[in-house]
């Protein structure tokens, strides 16, 4: 134990890995999530309730993640707009988390505070499969927490839900809706003023 | 090199203070206690600060608001952390690196799994690297 107190390093003088990608292998992520939702789903009495959990337990990584991100890029800037930051997380985030950016990013015609970022495969799903008398259930839930996160600490405070589509060629895709507050409109329509 | 006095605080999203610091010249250390003072135009900057954030999108937003003779400068992180420095000498230069330094550290206490965003930081090792960069940048 000696030998390993001499080594032990305080957080601070820790080196965030600029510039290079620390990769985590997948097999041990799939075993932690796995792990992860079977103990939120012993302790949830609907799916719902289980999302809700997988959700919140994303939400400290996407506000971390937006910080670290922006730190190892060297950036100087933060995003102020709305496309901006939606950019940003299903550009950079998407990569510091996934290794890829996400498949698309897609504007909601209808209504105007609402946007998608889909996934054919969502990384955090590949080892996860939904039991049959659940169908509504996606455990992108957790993806989608980070995404909340990640708006939230940038000051863009959104509804993010996972939602399971069916494709057109068969099989299906994760879409994550997200839907910003009535204060973040407001003040895109006055930024867009100025 | 000018010599000035300094009050730091860090003020995360929902207007918590989570750290502070004083660096004072060597001649006000005798003189009168501000601090109290100094606290009140800080927190009183905050919202100049929430003005200026949307309209920049540079993290350092330099001067943002002035007391008398002290000037008050910002720096927002992309979470929205606000890191206030309060002086009484111009030190641009010396308060940006300051700044974009202790952002550094400020976001590896953060990765801390067992640390909040809006809790106190109460890091021994982190108020003293804090107080080296101000001895490196604000003396």
């Amino acid at each position: 134990m000696a030998g390993l107190r001499t080594r032990k390093l305080n957080i601070v003088d820790r080196a965030l890995g600029k510039g290079r990608q620390e990769v985590v292998s997948q097999s041990a992520f799939a075993h932690l999530f796995s792990e992860f939702v079977q103990y939120s789903q012993a302790r949830s009495i609907t799916a719902s309730e289980l999302e809700r959990r997988l959700e919140d337990a994303g939400v400290g990584i996407g506000v971390r993640i937006l910080e670290l991100a922006s730190l190892r890029d060297g950036k100087t800037r933060r995003e102020t707009r709305m496309l901006g930051i939606l950019q940003y997380v299903h550009t950079t985030i998407w990569k510091a988390l996934f290794g890829k950016s996400a498949d698309a990013l897609e504007k909601v015609v209808e209504n105007e505070d609402e946007f998608m970022i889909s996934e054919q495969e969502p990384l955090v799903n590949q080892y996860i499969s939904v039991p049959a008398h659940l169908p509504n259930l996606n455990c992108a839930a957790f993806a989608a927490g980070i995404i909340r996160g990640a708006l939230e600490s940038a000051g863009f405070p959104a509804a993010v839900q996972a939602h399971t589509v069916a494709a057109d060629a068969g099989g299906s895709r994760t879409v994550f809706l997200i839907k910003f507050a009535p204060e973040v409109l407001a003040r895109e329509r006055s930024l867009a003023s100025a | 090199m000018a010599t000035g006095s300094y009050t730091f605080v860090i003020v995360a999203q929902g207007d918590t203070p989570v750290y502070g610091a004083e660096f004072l010249a060597a001649a006000k250390k005798d003189g009168q206690d501000t601090s109290h003072l100094n606290q009140l135009i800080i927190h009183a900057a905050l919202d100049m600060v929430d003005d200026a954030v949307w309209t920049s999108n540079n993290m350092y937003l330099k001067t943002v608001d002035k007391f008398n003779e002290l000037l008050i400068s910002a720096y927002v992180t992309p979470g929205h952390a606000r890191m206030m420095v309060l002086h009484d000498v111009r030190n641009e230069d010396g308060i940006r690196s300051f700044l974009h330094d202790v952002h550094e550290l400020y976001v590896k206490v953060l990765l801390n799994p067992f640390h909040s965003a809006g809790a106190p930081i109460r890091s021994d090792t982190f108020d003293a690297r804090v107080r080296a960069l101000a001895k490196k940048y604000l003396t």
